[in-house]
């Protein structure tokens, strides 16, 4: 199987979604110089569209395409610029099917970069991820590999709601694994990346490799994780993540964005909701402070959870067989 | 540079008629609405005095064409040719809605008419009117969408960057400002530095043109003009009708008092330009029009707006797992 950079395997998803289906293009701004140049000749300037910086404005014309039989997808940059089109994608994109009674779907799938950690400061450094998921309507993905964004890319243009793709940028040059031609990776369904039994740890982004690097750390002193990589914000794999707690009675939860009201809320709450029962210790959220993101990396560097923080946390809920105290705010 | 009043395919004797038969279905099925008020839940933002230009705008449109509206919704599709019950239903929030139940007043777009929806957000689905122009364009089919916004909508982010995104790509769409000359209760020239929106065209230049819309006939000219324009690959065009709603920016019941914001003396003289007035004597003096003609019509008219009104009282409510419904397609 041929080795790619996530960047060229997500490419090649609406690269080959593109010649497959008559109704699939995509448009952003500068798209026709990059990434997308060398197939402009190919697939023609209409379906590598270049748009003005207007994102209220190609936003809404996707919709428009979308409620009308085309399957675009948009370059959306920035995570950041996605509140420039707030209005498109929450009133427009995700509401329209619903308020006028099923009449309506709009098969969109707008994706936005994820930068954080390389001093962008805070107007481009968000993880808005759990801001959407608040918004009824929209499919969220997070792949955190190579193979996953080509999977999950192909089956969020084929799905037929709208569906934010949020890339995060530390991975975009890291390669995997990926199969020439087609193949999915079903939307909502979260995958187990490292069985254990000893505590769970639920992961998305690339906090999933930090919680592979700190399992394999604990795995040296004789504590066994399962990470389970979300994948999907929206639909969760709720199931996945309760059968995993079920097996290891400890939860930890790495989500590199706010914590407050964070998706790493939302998995914690799931668990206390409906696995109780299982639970051995506290549930423990590792996520960044609500602050805006700092300029100076020395300040940035002390925000998103490492493979260390993330495996002194485990040891720290291992041991607590009982909770005695609360665990301490981090 | 402003364009001209086009001289489109002249409006056969049938297609008249209509015309009076649609503005009248909107005037009627609003005053009945409004009658019902009190058995109502929500604003209604009714459209009575601009029946002209909506019916004439329309009226250029095929059946296959698109458009978008905006939070006046109801003339929309009713100017486009579709059933009242369904509209009338959705008012009540009732399950033969035409949006089930889960769209009321201010969003009664019927997809099966090209309606890609009407919105609560001021200025929302302007860009969204030039994605349908993008796939028609794409789907290399002769579609046109004609987009309906207000004159406070002319002042909206999205107005500028839809009308921009049209231009540059010459897009088949048609902006019709259906300019009643307040948004809320403040009037244009406390909101805007020019008096005729359409001016706006020179900055995307594209045809700008102002018309009467008291005159269905003056806005089917002008927007038929618009319309082959677009079919010909020329762009859009951007048409505003000056016009004016007779009633209160929305009825709310005893809920709210509306401010003081217009004269009783301006009102009247709109109300003497009433644009059903306008047509059906333009239509009676070219002899296309008898006085038992009009009456005919009005009842009919009537009836089926009490048929509407009926459909949708006896119309059952919607069910509770349809809450859960139609979130995701
Ligand atoms: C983005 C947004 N801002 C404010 C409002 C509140 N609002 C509803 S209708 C309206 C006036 C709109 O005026 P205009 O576009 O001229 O349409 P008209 O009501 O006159 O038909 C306003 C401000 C809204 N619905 N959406
Ligand atoms: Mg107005």
């Amino acid at each position: 199987m041929p080795r790619i950079t996530y960047a060229e395997a997500a490419r090649q998803a609406i690269l080959e979604e593109i010649r497959s289906d008559p109704r699939v293009f995509v448009m952003g701004e500068d798209v026709q110089r990059y990434p997308y140049e060398d197939v402009v000749e190919e697939l023609g300037r209409e379906r590598i569209r270049s748009t003005p910086i207007s994102e209220a404005g190609f936003f809404g014309a996707g919709i428009g395409a979308a409620l009308t039989g085309m399957r675009p997808v948009i370059e959306g940059a920035f995570s950041t610029f996605l509140y420039s089109a707030m209005d498109q994608i929450a009133n427009q994109a995700a509401k329209s099917r619903y308020m006028f009674g099923g009449q309506a779907s709009v098969p969109l799938v707008m994706r936005a970069t994820v930068s954080y950690g390389i001093a962008t400061a805070a107007h481009h450094s968000d993880r808005p991820w759990a801001i959407f998921a608040q918004i009824p309507g929209l499919k969220i993905i997070i792949p955190s590999t190579p193979f996953d964004a080509k999977g999950l890319l192909k089956s969020a243009i084929r799905d037929r709601n709208p569906v934010l793709c949020f890339d995060d940028w530390s991975l975009l040059g890291t390669a995997g694994e990926v199969p020439e031609g087609d193949y999915t990776v079903p939307l909502g369904v979260a995958e187990v990346k490292r069985s254990g039994t000893d505590l769970t740890i639920v992961a998305l982004a690339a906090a999933v490799h930090r919680s592979l690097e700190a399992a394999e750390m604990l795995a040296k002193e004789g504590i066994s994780a399962d990470v389970v990589d979300l994948r999907t914000v929206v639909p969760m794999d709720r199931q996945t993540v309760i059968a995993s707690v079920a097996k290891t009675g400890r939860l930890l939860v790495v989500d590199p964005a706010p914590g407050t009201c964070s998706v790493a809320s939302e998995v914690a709450a799931t668990v206390a909701q409906s696995a109780f029962e299982f639970l051995k210790g506290p549930i423990v959220r590792l996520t960044a402070p609500d602050v805006p993101v700092p300029f100076s990396p020395d300040l940035e560097r002390l925000m998103y959870p490492t493979a260390e923080g993330i495996a002194a946390a485990a040891r720290t809920l291992c041991r607590s067989h009982k909770i005695k105290t609360a665990m301490p705010l981090l | 540079m402003t364009g001209k009043v086009g001289s489109a395919q002249p409006l056969d004797e049938v297609q008249l008629r209509e015309m009076l038969r649609r503005m009248l279905r909107i005037r009627h099925f609003e005053e009945c609405a409004a009658l019902q008020r009190s058995n109502l839940v929500g604003p209604l933002h009714n459209c009575i005095g601009q029946e002209g230009e909506i019916v004439g705008a329309c009226m250029a449109l095929r059946n296959d064409d698109y458009m978008t509206g905006n939070h006046r919704s109801h003339g929309h599709p009713i100017g486009k040719g579709v059933q009242l019950a369904p509209l009338m239903a959705e008012l009540f929030g009732k399950r033969t809605g035409v949006c089930r139940g889960k769209g009321g007043s201010m969003h009664l777009a019927d997809f099966s008419a090209g309606s890609l929806g009407e919105s609560g957000i001021v200025g929302s689905l302007m860009p969204v009117a030039v994605g349908a122009g993008l796939s028609a364009r794409l789907r290399r089919t002769d579609q046109v969408c004609l987009c309906f916004f207000g004159d406070g909508a002319a002042n909206c982010g999205p107005f500028h960057e839809a009308l921009n995104l049209a231009a540059i790509w010459k897009l088949p769409v048609i902006f019709l400002c259906e300019n009643n000359a307040y948004a809320l209760f403040t009037a244009q020239d406390e909101t805007t530095p020019i008096v005729d929106i359409a001016q706006r065209a020179v900055a995307y230049n594209i045809p700008g043109v102002t018309v009467d819309g008291q005159d269905a006939w003056q806005v089917h000219d002008c927007v038929a003009t618009a319309v082959a324009r677009a079919r010909a690959g020329e762009g859009p065009t951007l048409v505003e009708a000056k016009t004016y709603r007779y009633c209160e920016h929305q009825e709310f019941g005893n809920a709210f008092k509306a401010p003081t914001y217009r004269s009783e003396a301006e009102i009247a003289q709109w109300r003497a330009r009433d644009p059903i007035d306008i047509f059906a004597a333009r239509l009676r003096r070219d002899g296309k029009l008898t006085e038992a003609d009009f009456e005919r019509l009005q009842s009919e008219v009537r009836t089926e707006v009490s048929a509407a009104l009926q459909f949708a009282l006896e119309s059952p409510p919607p069910q509770p797992e349809a809450l859960y419904e139609d979130v995701f397609a």
